[in-house]
């Protein structure tokens, strides 16, 4: 292996990973080297160890094993009738890289994924073998996630999760017709019939472990991380509707600990009917808050799409705002002696500072100065609280409060 | 005035010595004053002796951010955390007074170091000095804003103890090597080799990782400060990769679709195509296949799969539930769940053997509402029970049983077409078309969703009354 041919492998399956939003390195189990005299840590809470110029976290070295693929689906740069430059690396030279990365302090561990080559089971073979020879030739403790092939037969997937602290199955697109349009030979039934074998693999392992004689060995964690997916958004016809309704149901299904959005962005080479447009990035960030406020803020998602129109969410402010504005008669509340899920509404307040509010309310009562030291904006807040000190009185009903938080009216050039 | 010299700034024993002492003599904050060694003593100042005599108690929590705080480098830090650990020694309930000025202070404070901790972890870059014996020795230098070089050797020492490394910082040195981990003097930058030779394969990683479409600087620059960059081989890629984003994803949009590249064909081998479902099947193993294919009706759109029956193809009974639960859909098995561990239990006091009998359901995709991270069950719709009467009526047609137990009202609409309530349908046994026997009972999770014990035990006796009565009919 000359040096040059190393650098140039790398930037083609640097290039084609990274379309894969996934960077995350948090979640797992705690590790470490200390008893193994190796090389590697993972402490719970994953470390971004540099930013791309695109705002993106890099804590994994994220690579593709190779690019070829038998695939064609038509809105990934490595589809099979892609003229991208194709590159392959071997087992050896994935592990060499991580490793002397790692050493360094540029990564957390390692992002693994691959096209599709002869056959998903071999694929899958090929990945779960870079996890091992990390783990069991280099004593690897750092972070390792893997892609899952979907169709790979559930023993490969068993044995990915034992080296693996996440593995992920990427839906792509969130409707069974994108799917079917799109990616042809991606089947959503396969897709998620692999998500399913990693939960109920991760659930016998668990039962195992919890009826294991006294005494025995505690055995390892089946990818202690869990599993997450992907899915492409603005590359099809799917509203946000339909992506939050997909989100949801694979959330419930499979117990993901997230489900990553990816702004469709142009590819080199692309297919005619996609779109050539600059990725739509606010959209994607909207489809996140709309999932945090599913996840960890007690929302339905038919009360978030009440703010929403035509099933797609409102580009100009975010989507807790927006249900705010459709329910005014549910404001303003008191900050004093409003319960937990009602606080968590108030647009502006986050899961923390709602926890700092009631803690510090127990002490007395919080008036506007005490909350500025809770939150960063208090001013945000104002239509929406009541405090001793302070009555929105009108505020919260006027009729241009959303005009005060939308972004201002951009002016248009005049022509000369 | 008591006058308080600390020796090494950041170190905390020696300020938790001082403190004590002045807490123990009952010195009030506004009394002490705090001064590193070299700088100019106050006019008025005593040093005093300080009693190492322990009395006053502060919260472990406390104890623990101000081990972190005295890091700081602000110079008040010593003075202001002798008065909030005064404070807190008269007010157990500080710590919690968010809005407090002293406790406000603290929090802001220990939020910079602990954030400086994390920039720490994550952007230390270690160079190859050589090896020994294998053992490869690597070093870093390091600018944190704080004196927090102790507070983050440990992270190094659990994550590399495979090899020998040193971190160079201004005011300290951290070096782990012979299962040893040493601080030393500060140093400067030119104790460090100035590249190593990995740095191109990084920075050719980080500029292939970049999504030219993508811009957000201020994203980047919010969570890698520039103050960092000179420590950063990668930085220096930053401005040249911004420079070209622009015109590399207008190439993107300019260059014509091409035509599909002719070679791939040569290496791609086609993918086994999975075929449109027929209809027409001819064994058990070919309905499930069809069954797992099937688009009859929107069920399939969320479930995982579809889940067929399970039995030997001349089972004498057939047993109908209503559809495939959570487990049954994650398995692709009816009857796995534990509704089927009910039944289990219930086949087996009855006197039937499970892998004798044939186990189905009225409808065979999972109809589910979500919620959080639970699926919740919902009562398929007659018409979806319909539509789904063309497998039942295979299944039925393919196993040929002498008697059908239709578990709930589903099941036994799945099987007669039509709804009756089973109250009406309990205790006797029907004539089907074609021949077949049916009794009918209800569904093992039925008898799970009794909060009462006497009257669940009831209803599962009932239950395997039903059962056992089943099995007589079939001997």
């Amino acid at each position: 292996m000359s040096k040059p041919n190393l650098l140039s492998k790398l930037a083609i399956l640097a290039d084609a990973a990274k379309y894969d939003a996934s960077c995350a390195s948090s979640g797992t189990i705690k590790r470490d080297s200390t008893a193994t005299g190796g090389i590697g840590s993972t402490e719970g809470m994953g470390i971004c160890h540099s930013y791309a110029p695109d705002g993106r976290c890099i804590s994994l070295l994220k690579i593709l094993l190779t690019n070829f693929c038998v695939y064609d689906c038509r809105f990934c740069i490595n589809r099979a009738s892609s003229n991208v430059p194709r590159a392959r690396f071997d087992p050896q030279e994935v592990v060499r890289l991580a490793l002397d990365f790692y050493k360094r302090n540029y990564i957390e561990g390692l992002f693994l994924s691959s096209g599709i080559i002869r056959s998903e089971d071999y694929t899958m073979e090929q990945l779960v073998e870079v996890a091992r020879l990390l783990r069991e030739e280099h004593r690897f403790q750092g972070y390792i996630h893997l892609k899952t092939i979907a169709g790979a037969d559930p023993a490969l997937i068993a044995l990915a999760g034992i080296y693996a602290d996440r593995l992920s199955t990427n839906v792509e697109l969130p409707t069974e017709a994108g799917l079917a349009n799109f990616a042809p030979e991606k089947k959503p039934a396969t897709i998620r019939k692999t998500m399913a074998s990693v939960r109920t693999r991760e659930a016998e392992v668990l039962d195992a472990a919890k009826s294991r004689l006294i005494g025995k060995a505690k055995p390892p964690r089946f990818a202690p991380a869990g599993q997450s997916t992907q899915m492409i958004v603005g590359a099809d016809a799917a509203r946000d509707d339909d992506i939050l309704k997909s989100a949801a149901n694979l959330y419930s299904g499979y117990r993901l600990r997230r489900v990553y959005y990816s702004a469709y962005s142009p590819i080199p080479d692309a297919s005619s009917d996609l779109p050539p447009v600059r990725p739509p990035l606010m959209r994607e960030h909207r489809l996140y808050q709309a999932d945090w406020l599913l996840r960890f803020y007690g929302f339905e998602r038919a009360e978030i799409m009440a703010g929403a129109q035509g099933g797609m969410l409102d580009l100009a402010i975010d989507p807790k705002l927006a249900w705010a504005l459709q329910r005014r008669e549910a404001f303003p509340v008191d900050i004093n002696c409003a319960p937990r899920e009602m606080l968590l509404r108030v647009p502006g307040l986050g899961t923390r500072a709602v926890d700092r509010i009631i803690g510090a309310r127990r002490l007395g009562k919080l008036r506007l100065a005490d909350l500025g030291k809770i939150t960063v904006s208090v001013k945000k807040l104002l239509p929406f609280i009541l405090t001793p000190d302070w009555r929105p009185g009108m505020l919260t009903d006027s009729a241009d409060l959303r005009a005060r938080f939308a972004p201002p009216p951009e002016q248009l050039a005049l022509a000369l | 005035m008591r006058e308080v010299v600390l020796e090494t700034p950041g170190d905390f024993a020696e300020w938790r010595a001082a403190a004590r002492g002045l807490l123990a003599a009952g010195v009030p904050p506004e009394a002490v004053s705090w001064r590193g060694a070299g700088e100019g003593a106050s006019l008025f100042g005593d040093a005093g002796t300080a009693s190492a005599e322990a009395s006053v108690s502060v919260s472990r929590e406390l104890l623990v951010i101000a081990d972190r705080v005295i890091c700081h480098r602000d110079a008040e830090v010593p003075a202001r955390l002798y008065r909030i650990v005064w404070r807190a020694a008269r007010d157990q309930q500080l710590l919690a007074r968010r809005t407090d000025a002293d406790i406000d202070w603290l929090m802001k404070a220990d939020k910079a170091i602990r954030r400086d901790i994390h920039k720490m972890h994550a952007f230390v870059r270690f160079r190859r000095i050589g090896d020994d014996a294998g053992r490869e020795r690597f070093a870093a230098w390091f600018e944190p804003s704080h004196r927090i070089l102790r507070l983050t050797a440990p992270f190094f020492q659990r994550r590399f103890t495979g090899m020998d490394w040193a971190i160079v910082t201004p005011d300290a040195r951290a070096i782990w090597a012979d299962d040893e981990l040493r601080f030393g003097p500060g140093g400067t930058r030119d104790e460090v080799p100035v590249s190593d030779v990995v740095e191109d394969q990084w920075r050719t990683y980080y500029g292939a990782i970049f999504n030219p479409a993508r811009v957000k600087i201020a994203a980047m620059r919010a969570e890698m400060p520039k103050k960092y960059w000179h420590n950063l081989p990668e930085a220096q890629d930053i401005a040249p990769l911004l420079a070209g984003a622009e015109a590399r994803v207008e190439r993107m949009r300019a260059e014509a679709v091409s035509m599909a590249n002719p070679r791939t064909e040569k290496w791609r081998t086609r993918v086994a195509e999975t075929g449109t479902p027929t209809d027409e099947v001819a064994t058990l193993g070919e309905l499930a296949h069809a069954v797992d294919r099937c688009t009859r009706c929107p069920l399939h759109c969320d479930a995982t799969q579809g889940v067929a029956g399970e039995g030997p193809q001349g089972a004498r009974i057939m047993v109908v539930g209503e559809q495939p639960g959570d487990q049954e859909d994650l398995q692709g098995r009816p009857f796995v769940g534990p509704a089927g561990q009910l039944l289990d239990a219930a086949l087996d006091e009855a006197g039937i053997d499970r892998r004798r009998i044939f186990l189905t359901n009225a409808v065979k995709h999972f109809k589910f509402q979500p919620r959080g991270k639970r699926r919740i069950h919902q009562t398929p719709t007659a018409g979806e029970i319909d539509v789904c009467r063309w497998w039942l009526d295979k299944e039925r047609a393919l196993v040929q049983p002498e008697l059908i137990v239709t578990l709930g009202a589903s099941a036994l609409r799945g099987v007669t077409g039509k709804s009756a309530s089973i109250a009406s349908m309990r205790g006797a046994v029907h004539a089907l078309e074609g021949g077949a026997k049916l009794v009918a009972t209800v569904h093992p999770s039925y008898l799970l969703r009794l909060p009462d014990r006497e009257r669940a035990a009831r209803e599962r006796e009932a239950f395997v009354a039903d059962l056992a009565r089943a099995r007589k009919l079939a001997a």
